[in-house]
């Protein structure tokens, strides 16, 4: 779905579904340097179940023009504006990585739109090391292969995708590659400088469920103890196989934990 | 970064895409000789049947023998993923039926094994995608050649029989400008000697059935995309970038944005055209793929050895084989292929086609056969073989003459090749 936010150019995957104003919405905020497809099989899932789906290509990603935003706070504020074009009043957000931040801040913000968020692969603070920065800042390439490293699980290289036939590596090489110059950048530093996490976390008066992979060398589970420590109400998942990319690496295990938060009760 | 690495080719070529079966335990890929799968219920076969779940629903579409090939495949390769097809031609025209309706055309090399030569140049004729043919040798003739109903750019990354060497830097330069992915038959250079990811091509497949099997046991063949192409910024693509009928008004490229074209490949391709891998091949072809690496090489050394031999012998013409200074891509080779230009060659007997008939039915170690990149050396004539179809013309653009003999050196003792050469040679020579 083609949206204009502000006079920009942007896109929202829906599964091939209008906005219905009768069903319940999910919005799917995708992670630094990706894009809406990074939901493929759980975004469609929805808008095939009875959901409004829009699963984001935040500015300066996939089929959105830029430039990216700078930081978490104008993602929020982005996601509202999408919500507002569309003219839904209330909507679950689940948000992976960066997207997390995202969807936490955005129930943080708008208290009164957020039904629920789930945040998958989450850490606060979601500090970025100088050398992944530094590769980012100066567009080279060892940016992509770190993200692509640390983004999956260590066996993922020797271990079977479960979508037959596709290389997870490969996937996340050829996406970034697609990425213009510096937005990859701007990303981390969005997430390494977001400040406002414990100050939302106490703020959220919707249910929150996390997701998180064990063998996470991105954003360790540990990374989102404190969160789920301030957060007392929240659900956590802790899926065994998958590192950062969940909905790839374990997408039924990530899909099934959707499912269950995000049932009407 | 200290302990930022990816596999190793090695590693990869053994591993990738297999952990050991989590119910047996298992270290081997199994062989899953199944056709369909039980669904849990019927919530997750409609969810599997709507792409709301990974997995597999019958085995022309996907099977776990097969997947872990093309993931295999698609990890050596660089790709983003892959799709294992019944043949090397099914996996050219898997490609071909994918991007392209009727009106649709093709700008390919002139040097092209004579099946896909027939495929392009007579059989997608009759379904209204023409073909124009240039030589490999100047990439501008592929400009040339460029048409505004151009769809794809083609070529082998070695030509066949002649051994052109694709400037893959160029030529993918040339397409992308155009708006149009280039497409490469690596079949004879194997990821061991050359990624054509690395170097420009946006698709590429092999024959399996040559050096990755290597046992000259199985027929097989593979696409692999490397995800970079981008369809939509394209915009000549609606096959992948607009709401399909066939396929619940999906838009691919929306849909899976770096996989749009395998997400098509395999949906529309298998389901209706069919020409999927059976498990047992995939299962043959990997235990192939596990010794690539040392086997290329071993091939690559006695390939050398007997060009060497071949040079300088009084009863052969010429040569063709770009490690050689005498060879027109010599340059091109060192830049490209700095590995090796494989194992596969041509060379020219004195005496034309009488002799080189002798020269094949003397030989005891090498199999005349319709064949390469076997562990047992083969040797065929190409002109009343592989490319027999082909005008003298279009013979002599393909860089193949009367007397042209294609050898595919295997892994035997390599002074028992030499010998068997160098006794058939003799026998030839004395033709009349």
């Amino acid at each position: 779905m083609q949206l204009q936010i502000k006079g920009t150019a942007a896109f929202a995957y829906t599964a091939a579904h209008e906005i219905d104003p009768s069903q319940r919405t999910v919005v799917f905020v995708h992670g630094a340097g990706l894009d809406h497809s990074w939901w493929g099989l759980q975004s469609r899932y929805f808008g095939y179940h009875g959901f409004n789906v829009l699963a984001v290509d935040l500015p300066a990603h996939g089929r959105s023009e830029g430039p990216a935003l700078n930081s978490v706070g104008e993602m929020a504020d982005w996601i509202k504006k999408v919500l507002d074009e569309k003219k839904i009043k209330t909507s679950s957000v689940v948000g992976h990585s960066m997207g997390s931040l995202v969807a936490l801040e955005f129930a943080a913000r708008y208290p009164e739109s957020a039904e629920k968020i789930a945040l998958i692969g989450i850490a606060y603070p979601m500090k970025v090391g100088e050398a992944f920065l530094d590769a980012a800042r100066r567009n080279d390439t060892a940016a992509f292969d770190m993200e692509t490293i640390w983004g999956h699980a260590p066996q993922v290289p020797f271990a079977g995708n479960p979508n037959p036939g596709m290389w997870m590596y490969g996937d996340t090489l050829a996406r970034l590659g697609r990425l213009a110059p510096g937005v990859l950048h701007t990303d981390l530093v969005a997430c390494n400088t977001y400040a406002g996490g414990m100050e939302a976390a106490a703020k959220l008066t919707c249910p929150v469920q996390f997701i998180l992979g064990a063998r996470d060398m991105m954003t360790p589970p540990r990374g989102a103890e404190d969160l789920i420590r301030k957060i007392e109400k929240s659900k956590s998942t802790r899926i065994e196989i998958s590192g950062h990319s969940l909905m790839a690496e374990a997408p039924d295990a990530a899909l099934d934990a959707l499912i269950e938060f995000l049932r009407p009760a | 970064m200290a302990g930022l690495k990816y596999p190793g080719f090695d590693t990869l070529a053994l591993h990738a895409g297999q952990s050991p079966d989590p119910t047996t335990g298992a270290r081997a890929v199994p062989i899953y000789q199944t056709t369909s799968y039980v669904f849990r219920d019927t919530a997750h076969a409609a969810s599997l049947f709507n792409m709301e779940r990974a997995g597999h629903v019958y085995s022309r579409i996907s099977n776990p023998t097969v997947a872990v090939f093309e993931e295999r495949m698609a990890a050596l390769e660089g790709g983003v993923g892959a799709i294992a097809t019944a043949s090397g031609q099914a996996a050219l025209h898997l490609a071909i039926a994918t991007l392209m309706d009727a009106g649709s055309h093709i700008v390919a090399s002139a040097a092209l094994y004579g099946g896909s030569h027939n495929l392009l140049g007579y059989t997608l004729k009759r379904f209204g995608i023409e073909t124009t043919f240039v030589s490999p040798r100047n990439p501008e003739d592929f400009r040339k050649a460029i048409k505004p109903s151009t769809r794809l750019l083609f070529g082998e990354t070695l030509g066949n029989p002649g051994l052109d060497v694709l400037d893959i830097p160029a030529v993918s330069a040339i397409a992308h400008e155009a708006g149009v992915p280039l497409l490469v038959d690596a079949t004879f250079t194997t990821p061991w000697l050359m990624k054509p990811f690395e170097l420009g091509a946006d698709l590429l497949y092999h024959s399996a059935t040559k050096f990755l099997g290597g046992h000259g046991i199985a027929i097989g063949g593979v696409i692999v995309d490397s995800g970079r192409f981008d369809w939509e910024k394209s915009g000549k693509f609606p096959q992948l970038t607009a709401p399909y009928a066939g396929f619940h008004n999906m838009d691919f490229e929306e849909e899976s944005g770096t996989r749009a074209f395998l997400l098509r490949a395999r949906r529309e391709g298998l389901r209706d055209f069919g020409a999927c891998m059976a498990p047992m091949t995939a299962f043959q072809i990997l235990q192939g793929i596990e010794t690539l690496h040392l086997r290329m090489p071993r091939h690559v050394e006695s390939t050398r050895k007997i060009v060497g031999f071949l040079a300088g012998h009084s009863s052969v013409q010429s040569v063709m084989f770009p490690e050689l200074e005498s060879h027109p891509d010599y340059k091109l080779a060192k830049q490209l292929l700095p590995k090796g230009c494989g194992a596969v060659f041509s060379f020219d007997i004195k005496g034309g086609r009488d002799a080189g008939r002798k020269f094949i039915e003397s030989l005891r170690v090498f199999s005349h056969l319709a064949n390469v990149g076997d562990a047992k050396s083969l040797v065929i004539h190409p002109a009343t073989t592989t490319h027999y179809r082909m005008s003298d013309e279009d013979l002599k653009k393909a860089g193949i003459g009367p007397g042209t003999v294609r050898l595919s050196i295997g892994l035997e003792d390599v002074d028992d090749l030499i010998q068997d050469l160098e006794r058939s040679l003799a026998v030839a020579s004395r033709v009349k």
